[in-house]
């Protein structure tokens, strides 16, 4: 004899809820945790590069790594001044999830430090829907990927906290209408805190590193 | 994308379900994703197919329910289903919106016996 049996359980819950287990642990030492998306080479390494010696005496960093393979990104954090660089080796997964960010942790002592920066796996779809437990969620976009990405990527767009804009040295030489790209993304994210940068020659970083320790010091 | 972890997910799901209910076997496992969930049903349904196989969720129909997505618009509150190419308000085509519907994923019910 057949019974309906009432459920309604949502059913990425498990990784949400070790999300906001790993919150907690982030917010019990006053830690501001970011989660930097971006397609590949966008400039989510080199980023973290340029900004770690810009918060040096201000800030203790620590960061999280996500690659499939190699620890060649967590390696260019600690030589560019991480106080702590984990490297997280997924092995074939496409994006960190909150498991894996709850092994990093495990491996780091959060009171030591003010900022956590986890970089995520190189990828502009999956890493969006897949919460880590991080207070604000940054998007990469560089411009040589084209100007049409917020159109074709909605979810990733959508779901960002703040946008940084890197290669904008490479405008005069590839064809990026900034306004049809902002126009995208305004759709989908209105008024997004956005910074165009260009870590090649440093353009826009300040006030890139004005947002992080105005952020981290509120914690 | 990520049907195949989802499909696990929902497997994990109902077969708590189940015994916690007593029950030998799942007939019937009913779905509801959203508009918006970028979710793909025969993905879903191909995985489903052979990770449920020698559970007591085996040979289960899944059935979805598809929620249309609904937007709200922040400037002039209009709340309305937009169609996939233009998200602006039809009233006063602004873009600041809010999703209230279609992002939605869980499993509603089981029938079992």
């Amino acid at each position: 004899m057949t019974q309906r049996v009432s459920i309604v359980e949502n059913i990425l819950n498990a990784n949400d809820r070790l999300a906001e287990e790993n919150r907690a642990r982030i917010d019990s030492a006053g830690v501001f945790a970011i989660n930097i998306m971006a397609s590949p080479g966008a400039g989510k390494t080199s980023l973290i590069e340029q900004t770690l010696p810009r918060l040096a005496g201000q800030l203790r960093v620590a960061v999280v790594d996500g690659d499939i393979a190699t620890s060649i990104d967590a390696d260019r954090a600690a030589a560019a001044g991480a106080g702590a660089a984990i490297q997280v080796n997924t092995g074939g997964e496409c994006h960190l999830d909150a498991v894996m960010l709850h092994g990093a942790l495990d491996q780091l002592d959060l009171t030591q430090f003010d900022l956590l920066i986890v970089e995520n796996v190189g990828n502009l779809v999956c890493p969006a829907s897949f919460k880590l437990g991080t207070h604000k969620s940054i998007l990469v976009a560089s411009v040589p990927e084209g100007d049409d990405k917020p159109y074709k990527y909605p979810g990733m767009y959508r779901g960002v906290d703040a946008l940084v804009i890197n290669k904008i040295d490479l405008l005069p030489y590839i064809n990026f209408r900034m306004d049809y790209f902002q126009r995208g993304v305004e759709v989908l994210n209105p008024g997004l805190t956005t910074f165009p940068i260009s870590c090649r020659t440093g353009e826009g970083l300040d006030s890139w590193v004005e947002w992080l320790v105005k952020n981290s010091r509120k914690e | 994308m990520h049907e195949l972890p989802a499909s696990q997910s929902i497997l994990e799901i109902i077969l708590r379900h189940a015994e916690q209910a007593h029950a030998k076997r799942v007939t019937d496992v009913y779905l509801v994703i959203g508009q918006l969930a970028t979710l793909m049903d025969d993905s879903i349904q191909f995985y489903w197919d052979i990770i449920a196989e020698g559970t007591p969720a085996q040979g289960a129909r899944l059935h979805f329910k598809r929620i249309p997505a609904q937007l709200q618009c922040m400037v002039c509150f209009e709340k309305y289903s937009p169609n996939v190419e233009e998200i602006r308000c039809p009233n006063c085509d602004s873009v600041g919106v809010k999703v209230i519907a279609g992002e939605e994923f869980f499993v509603e019910a089981i029938d079992v016996e």
